[in-house]
Parts: structure tokens; sequence; C-alpha cells
């Protein structure tokens, strides 16, 4: 059984629809960490010792926040920037996180059909996902599928509901597999 | 009609009460309002007090001794080194010139020679009291005039000593010393003399070096405040009183007293309990100069008095700009110098009772005299007036009036941090994990004791003096943090700083509102309210325990913050109309909801949509119809 650690990113939580209804579904799930960036750090000034032992502590790590102009919200990138040091997570003696898993749990706004070469964004959403994938190269981790739910803008709850069930799904098929 | 002594007190309390917000209103400066105070109470006006005057005088002339104590006292012993070519050589050549020019003239008005010596030597004084409270009053004591007219004064205290005994002699044989003061040394030999002034010294400087400071560690724990008042006073009286035992002037006694006290963590307690006595004796002092003044004998021959008394302040005047200029004191600092010390002292009043009990000087000579003295005093706060509105502004172009060298001080940074109470602590422990080492000045004597235990490197001083500041590098530092423990403290700390130190970046401490608005007006630009940050960071964390997300709140407070600062500006210029000010400031906080809320105000900059997708969602629904 692999350990989950959820690095959860929203900078106004009290508005989403989406993400609230994830958290609600996963809450209490066994083997996953639901850590509240935001909710911690309000001053973004993040305690680089705890998350590093927080990270070791897990297998899996996955940034879950909402698709901010083809990106993740500040405090993740602020994340990244302190907590993955060289000579921890990655450069010649940077092997903290050596075969650890990561990936992203995105919500975005438009469809699918909108991440195409002819649609509104001209390009997938993985694309956009670049510079996460190659983090984790660098830091001698295995980039995983990303976790979407496409098209919330026009999506109303029970829709919602059910990609919360199958995000439940896709953790339990991370942590039992 | 004989008067009360309650009644007495209360004239001359009134007076003092009534003339000096007059004088001062009219920009006459204290010192003269007390001496017309003293006037106008005096026999010769409306007779409230008579007799009395000559007692009262003596009486108040301990304000002078507190006076040079509490002088003594700010004057570290090394500026004190400092000055001593300025005392011996400026104050000796001025007693020396005066004395003589006055005796010979004297001589030539076909005064005898014993009396044309003693007129030479009473008249070559000056008045400590009204030359220092006046220079102290237009902040002139630290300037070059200041401290040469100090150093002159300084002098002449020392030299009544000598004058003192050489009166007898004058007198000739037949009238030997009779003078009513005994003293210790009367009977000894010349070197038994010596020996007995010699270790009057010691006492003072071993006493005060060793024996006062666990003396005082013991009055200040038993926490009576008016046991700290009378042991100040005691210490004083004491230093008179040995003084006058051994023949010296108890004024310079003090002085010195002080001097040895200056280095204690004391001195600004000793300072405080002192200076009121010092204010109101040396007012009494003043006001009995006025009521002194024999108007009658004026009247009776204005002209003689009126030669004589221009004549002598332009004599004495004269001698002090040719020395001033060989001491190389500027033209205009020559100028205040002259004219400051161009009157005749206080101790004048005794010396000519002193010589007329001994037959040097017949009584008619000594009326007119005392007269001349006290005319001479009262006209010299005019003097000063008139130099400050009509000489000065000539030199306006003026170079920074300090010949004084900068205290020792050991240390050097680019931040001063004036007062070290709860807020400067933190400010100061901040910056040391930081590595900015800062000097730091509070006023607090425990609290310097204490961190000295600490191991925190803390000075006791008065940051609101501007030497003070300058002793602790002002004049190259970048920043000032001023956190005094009360509000005049910081604003005479702001004052001094943009007066004199106009470079130095001020980052204010205020408690309240009105604080800020104070500041404001005095053009401070970083203002720090006490309580705000904390009240929000409180208020924030509250607004969490009921549920609402961190980021939220701490967002909410920043902002709130900012905007409070920027109404605070706003507000600051209607602050006096008050029903303006409530409306205005329950219209802003209104606006503050609105704006907190989401809503757009006109007021404040909105704060943006904050991740809001509404509009977004709206559009994207839109579309799809």
């Amino acid at each position: 059984m692999s350990r989950i650690l959820i690095l959860f990113a929203h900078p106004a939580f009290e508005k989403s629809r989406v993400h609230s209804q994830l958290l609600a579904t996963i809450h209490g799930m066994q083997g996953v960490t639901v850590h509240d960036l935001y909710e911690t750090y309000p001053d973004l000034n993040i305690d680089v010792r705890q998350e590093q032992g927080l990270l070791l502590q897990h297998d899996i790590i996955l940034f879950q926040h909402p698709f901010y102009w083809y990106s993740a919200p500040a405090i993740i990138k602020q994340w990244q920037d302190l907590v993955l040091e060289h000579g921890w997570a990655y450069g010649r003696s940077g092997t903290a996180l050596r075969g650890k898993r990561i990936t992203n749990v995105i919500s975005a706004g438009t469809k699918e059909e909108a991440y195409q070469a002819d649609g509104w964004h001209q390009y997938p959403l993985a694309d956009f996902l670049l510079p996460f994938r190659q983090t984790a190269t660098l830091c001698n981790m295995q980039y995983l599928d990303p976790f979407v739910v496409y098209g919330t803008h026009q999506m109303d709850n029970t829709a919602i509901s059910e990609h919360a069930i199958s995000y439940k799904q896709f953790l339990e098929n991370l942590r039992d597999r | 009609m004989e008067h009360s002594y309650f009644f007495i007190t209360m004239i001359y309390l009134a007076a003092a009460v009534v003339f000096i917000p007059i004088a001062k209103k009219l920009g006459l400066g204290s010192v003269l309002g007390y001496l017309l105070a003293g006037v106008v109470i005096g026999p010769s006006l409306m007779g409230f007090i008579g007799s009395e005057g000559q007692d009262l005088m003596h009486f108040a002339e301990f304000g002078v001794v507190m006076m040079l104590f509490l002088i003594g006292i700010e004057l570290e012993p090394a500026l004190l080194w400092n000055l001593r070519a300025p005392i011996l050589g400026l104050g000796g050549l001025q007693v020396l010139l005066t004395t003589a020019a006055v005796a010979g003239l004297a001589l030539l008005l076909g005064q005898p020679l014993n009396a044309a010596l003693a007129l030479g030597m009473i008249l070559s004084l000056s008045s400590t009291a009204i030359v220092l409270q006046s220079l102290k009053e237009k902040g002139q004591l630290s300037s070059a005039a200041g401290q040469s007219a100090f150093s002159v004064l300084l002098f002449q205290d020392i030299a009544v000593i000598p004058m003192l005994a050489v009166f007898p002699l004058l007198a000739g044989s037949s009238q030997g010393s009779d003078h009513s003061e005994s003293s210790l040394r009367d009977n000894l030999p010349a070197w038994g003399q010596t020996l007995v002034v010699l270790g009057a010294v010691v006492v003072i400087v071993v006493a005060g070096r060793y024996l006062l400071r666990p003396l005082l560690r013991i009055i200040a724990a038993t926490r009576v405040r008016e046991l700290f008042t009378a042991f100040s006073l005691l210490l004083v009286v004491s230093i008179s009183v040995l003084m006058s035992l051994v023949g010296l002037s108890p004024a310079l006694g003090a002085f010195l007293g002080g001097v040895v006290l200056a280095n204690s963590e004391y001195r600004h307690e000793l300072e405080s309990d002192i200076e009121p006595f010092k204010g109101l004796l040396l007012g009494l002092f003043f006001m009995a100069v006025g009521a002194s003044i024999d108007f009658r004998l004026i009247l009776s021959m204005p002209w003689v008095i009126l030669g004589l008394v221009v004549g002598l302040m332009a004599l004495k005047a004269l001698i002090l700009l040719g020395l001033g200029k060989i001491f190389k004191i500027s033209i205009e600092q020559n100028l205040l110098f002259a004219m400051a010390l161009s009157q005749v002292g206080e101790f004048a009043f005794v010396l000519l009772s002193f010589s007329n009990q001994n037959n040097i000087l017949p009584q008619a000579t000594v009326s007119i005299l005392t007269a001349v003295v006290a005319i001479s005093m009262a006209l010299t706060p005019l003097l000063l007036l008139a130099y400050e509105k009509l000489v000065q502004p000539r030199f306006s172009v003026q170079s920074p009036d300090n010949t004084r060298e900068a205290d020792e001080i050991q240390e050097k940074h680019p931040i001063i941090i004036a007062g070290f109470g709860r807020f400067g602590n933190i400010v100061g422990r901040f910056l040391r994990v930081n590595g900015v080492k800062a000097t730091i000045l509070d006023l607090d004597s425990d609290r310097v004791d204490a961190l000295h235990n600490l191991g925190v490197k803390v000075y006791y001083g008065d940051a609101a003096r501007r030497d003070m500041l300058e002793s602790a590098g002002a004049a190259d530092a970048k920043v000032i943090i001023v956190a005094m423990d009360t509000v005049e403290q910081t604003l005479e700390v702001v004052r001094v700083v943009r007066k004199h130190f106009p470079h130095l970046q001020m980052l204010v401490k205020a408690e309240n509102i009105p604080d800020t608005f104070e500041l404001m007006d005095l053009g401070v630009l970083h203002i720090y309210r006490e309580t705000l940050d904390t009240s929000l960071r409180m208020g924030a964390d509250a607004l969490q325990m009921l549920g609402i997300r961190a980021y939220h709140a701490y967002r909410n407070a920043g902002t709130f913050r900012k905007q409070d600062e920027k109404a605070m500006k706003g507000l600051s210029a209607i602050r006096d109309d008050k029903k303006l000010y409530i409306n205005t400031v329950k219209e802003r906080i209104e606006e503050l909801e609105k704006l907190m809320s989401g809503e757009r105000t006109t007021r404040f900059n909105p704060s943006g949509l904050g991740w809001d997708e509404q509009s977004l969602i709206d559009e994207a629904r839109q579309e799809e119809e």
C-alpha cells in the first residue's frame, strides 16, 4: 500500500464548487494525507523542513489545484522553489525523492475539446504540464498521468459528484496497486 | 503691613503664573518674564513685597546652585577636560582684563585704589543664572558662543573664591576680616587651608564615585518616589553646606558633584527630580532681582545710572569681543557671546554689600551700583532677544554652530534605536538576528541595567538631546527608529532629528490615532501604530476560528491595514471638525465593509475579483446557448 500526499492549493477555496466536493468525497481515506497549502501558509512563508519531512513519509505526491493560466496557483510555484532544494531533491547528491511518483489533479474551466490543436487553447492540457513533468524527472521521480476534471464552468453538482467518485477510485488505484 | 508667609507665597506664584505665559507669548523668554513680574510686585510699583526681597534673594540663590548641579550632571568629564583651554584662557583673560579696565576707569574718575580694585572685580563678573537660562531656552547652550560663555562663567565662579579672600585685604588693616560667614579654614595656616579645600573636593569626587551609587540603588529600591526626590535635594544641599564650610562657592561644588555623577545611570532621575526645584528657585531669584530695582533712586539720577549701565555693558562687551576674536569665534557667534556676558552678575550683590561692610565702598556708591547691576541683568534677555531678531538673521547662512568635539563613543552603526522598551526591544532583536547592529539609547536606568546583565549594549541617554544623538553617530547613520515610552518623548526626538539630522530616515512608533496625526503634522512618513498589526493578526485568527480560510483572512487583514493607513491621511486634515470627522469615519467604515465583501467602491482601490469565476462561468454558459 502506497502512501499518498495531496498538496492542495486553492486561493479561494471558499468559492470552490469542484474541489470542495472532491475533498469532501476523499475525506478520511486511509493512506491519504491532504495538506492544504494556502490554509497552512497564508503568508506564503513555507516551512521547508516540514514539507520535506512530509514528502519523505509518502510515496505518491499529488498537486491538487484549479488550472490557472495553464498552470497552478502561485503557492505551488513557491512550494517548488523552496522545498525542492538542490542537493536534496535534485543534483548529484539530491536523491531524497528517488523512486517516488508524482502528478497533478486539476480542475479546468473549459471542456476537453478546447484543449486541442484547433481548440480555444490550441494545445492538449498535458502539454502545459511540461514543467511539472520535467521537474519530476529532474528530481528522480516518475510523472504519472494527471487526473483532470474538464468543463467545470458548465458543470452541475451531480456531474461534479460523479467526478468526485472517480477521483476516489483514482486514489484507491494508486494507493493499492 | 506685615504680610503672612502664605500671602507672599501666593503673590510670587501668582506673578509667575501670570507673567511667564505673557512673556513667552510675546517671545521674551521666561527670564525677562520673571524680572518683569518682580518689578511689578516689587516696592517700586505695587509694593506687595518689600523688605524681604534681599533675604529672599539669598534663599533663591540656591536655585543657581541647583542649576550648576544640573549643568554638571549633563556634562561629561571628558567634555569638561576638552573645555579646559577656554575656561582658563578665555575665562581668565576676561576676568583679568575687565577688572583692570574697570579699575583703571574708576581710578580716573577719582576713586581710591582699593575701591577701584574692588569695583573692577565686582563688575567683571557676569550672571550665570540669567545667561545660562536664557541661552538654554534659545537652544544656544551647545553653540560656540554658548560653550564659550559657559567656560567664562565657570571660571568666574572659581574666581569668586580668591576675590572673597582679597576683599578684607583691600579694606586695609583697620577692618581685618570681620565678614560674617565663618568657615573652617579661617584659623588655619595657608597650607592647611589648601589642604581643607582639596580635601573637600576629594570628598565630593570619591563619595560621588563610590558611595552614591550603592546609596542611590538602595533608595531607588524602596520605590518610594518622594524619597528619591528628598535624597536628590539632600545631595545638593549637603554639597553646598560642605562647600560653604570650607569657604568655597556652593555653586562650584554643586557643579563638581554634578560632573562626578554625569556618568551614573541615575543621572536622569536626579535631573528630573531637581529640575522643578531649580526652575522655581531661579524664578524666585529673578523676581527678587526685579523687585530690588530701586526706581526712586533711578529717577533721581537717571542719566548717571543710564550712562553707567550703557558704559559698563559696552566696556564688558568690547573686551569679550576682543577675546572672542583671539579665540577664533566666528563673528556671529562672537556677537552673541559678547552680548550674553555683558551684564554684571548676581554675585555682585553679595560682593557689594560685603565691600560696604568692609568700608571699601560708601553706601551711596553701593546703592547706585546695585541699581546698575540689576538693570544690566534685566537688559540681558532683551539684548539676546535683539540679537535673535536683528543680528542673527543677517548671518542666516549659518555654518553648523558646533565647535564641540563629539563624545567618545565605542560604536557607530547605521541604525539608531531611540527607546528600548517593549516595542524597540523587538525591533532591536529582529535587527540583531539579521546581523544588523544598532546603537541603542534608552532612558530607563533599571531597564538599561537589566539589559546590561543580559549582555545587551544599551546606552543610557536621552535621544531628544542633540549631543546624545551626535555621539550615537547620527551624523553618519542612515535610519533612526523612534520607539520612546511616551508620546511627548517621541515628538521631542522627532523634532530634534528633523532639525539637526534631516538625512536620517525616521521610523516612528505611534501609540494611537491622535499621535499619528501629530506625527503626520511633523512630516513623518513612516508611522507605525503599535497596536495595528497585532490587532489585525488577532482578528484574522478569530476569523479563521470561525471557519474562514486563512489566506482570505490574511489578505483581508492586509487590505484593511493598507486602507486604514490611507484613510488616516485623509482624516488627519479634517480632524479638527468633530462632526465632519465622525461622519467621514462612518463613511469609511461602510466603504471598507463593501470593499471586503467584494463590492466596488469609489474611495478605495478594489482588491480585484479575487479568483472569482462567476463572470467566466456566465460567459461560458451564454456561449453554450
